[in-house]
């Protein structure tokens, strides 16, 4: 039986009638038209779906819909603001912390939580807070040298 | 990969997601942050017909003091226990543990209730609770009962928490420093192959022992205790007592790790986390 589930997501509101089977990937991507958050491994490990519920990041794959009725979601097509990029976004560009691109949307909203809990994240916090999302091309490195591009950014815009 | 069908209900309070469950009986599940059920109803390892969502039930997440003990709230994150300074302060085994589970998406989201009544063989907070020798508080109809961390564990994916009732409290004693939980954790999903928790009471000269993820349940190495019982712990007396580490037990066998391997590890992770006990004592 059909539910109707109503999310904010990225500071819209979003009303759909769903299943209660129905996750919160395929209510952002099929419901709401915001395919930039990717489907990967759908077993909770790649992290291609990460999104922040209430500010955190969780991956969408492992969440209904229902359980997101009445809360704040937020995804990749939420962050850059009067045409301009998220810091996290930008240090992406800045140090190619991307190749294919499949991962980003996730990564990018994984450091965004980061960031907020550990504005000045060492190297070895950068890779711990990103063991939950896996990248097949860049090796990694440049991924961390694009999350301290937007530390010191988000830092000097601070100042 | 999506669940069967289900019916979805969200009470408000613990009462009626109790009254529910009586109601739905074993074709029920109750979903806490969803961590461990909404992936096997993915795998459709589980298919219920009903979903009870206890996640607007009000004071279930919470870490307090409560006489001598901590009580930690059974849909408590493992990332608000990873993040608590009252448990780091009392109860830093928690606080070792907590971020070696899975990883930072999953901690925002999966409880330490919802994982102990999952019982995966696999989990880590068998160990601790084990090791810390917790109170597990179970609600039912009749009211609540309390039940020790060794009798919690029945077998693969079972506890003594019956169809109709909610694991709503974790209750663990405060402890010294000298603690530490060592694990080899399986490269993609982080669950333990060999998950070893440690507590050395120094002033009791006794130490406790939790196994994960090598039997197909969590278990107390008694043997290992048993050894170190009254002994200085040297290095010799720990070496020979992480040797019994799998004594009794019979490992799993599984595509991560043969069941010699799994006994192999034990026992190491047994002498490392015996030392690194013992350097913070």
């Amino acid at each position: 039986m059909k539910t109707v589930v109503n999310i904010r997501v990225n500071g819209v509101e979003q009303k759909h009638e769903v299943e209660p089977r129905t996750l919160l990937v395929h209510f952002l991507r099929d419901c709401c038209r915001l395919t930039g958050t990717h489907v990967g491994c759908e077993t909770s490990i790649c992290g291609a779906c990460t999104v922040l519920f209430e500010g955190k990041a969780v991956k969408s794959c492992t969440l209904l819909a229902v359980q997101a009725d009445g809360s704040e979601v937020t995804t990749i097509e939420g962050l850059a603001g009067d045409g301009r990029l998220h810091p996290v976004q930008e240090g992406f560009w800045e140090r190619h912390g991307l190749q294919c691109g499949y991962c980003t949307p996730g990564m990018i909203m994984m450091a965004v939580q980061l960031l907020e809990r550990n504005p000045k994240p060492t190297r070895e916090e950068i890779s711990h807070a990103i063991e939950g999302n896996l990248c097949r091309c860049t090796g990694y490195s440049h991924i961390i040298d694009a999350i301290e591009y937007a530390a010191r950014k988000i830092a000097e815009v601070k100042k | 990969m999506i669940p069967a069908a289900f019916d979805y209900l969200r009470p408000a309070t613990l009462d009626e997601a109790i009254a529910l469950l009586e109601l739905h009986g074993a074709d029920a599940k109750v979903l806490a942050g969803g961590h461990s059920l909404v992936p096997v109803m993915k795998l459709r390892l589980a298919q219920p017909k009903t979903v009870i969502d206890i996640s607007s039930v009000a004071d279930l997440s919470y870490v307090r003091e409560q006489g001598d003990k901590i009580a930690i709230g059974a849909m408590t994150t493992h990332y608000d226990i990873e993040a608590s300074p009252l448990l780091r302060d009392t109860c830093p085994l928690l606080t070792e543990l907590a971020p070696q589970i899975g990883d930072a998406q999953v901690r925002n989201r999966g409880t330490i209730g919802g994982s102990l009544v999952h019982a995966d063989p696999a989990a880590d907070w068998p160990a601790a609770i084990l090791a810390l020798d917790a109170d597990l508080e179970i609600a039912g109809s009749n009211g609540r009962r309390a039940v020790k961390a060794t009798e919690f564990f029945v077998g693969m994916m079972e506890t003594v928490v019956q169809s109709s009732e909610i694991l709503c409290e974790i209750r663990v004693p405060t402890t010294a420093r000298s603690v530490a939980y060592v694990k080899f954790a399986q490269r993609a999903s982080g669950f333990a192959i060999a998950g070893v928790a440690v507590v050395v009471d120094g002033a009791n000269k006794t130490v406790s022992v939790g196994v994960t993820g090598v039997a197909a349940r969590p278990y107390r190495a008694l043997a290992v205790e048993s050894v170190l019982r009254g002994k200085v712990l040297n290095r010799d007396a720990i070496d020979q007592a992480a040797g019994i580490a799998a004594e009794g037990v019979e490992p799993l066998d599984d595509i991560h790790a043969s069941a010699a391997f799994r006994a192999h590890l034990v026992q190491v992770n047994t002498r490392r986390a015996l030392e690194v006990a013992v350097s913070r004592g």
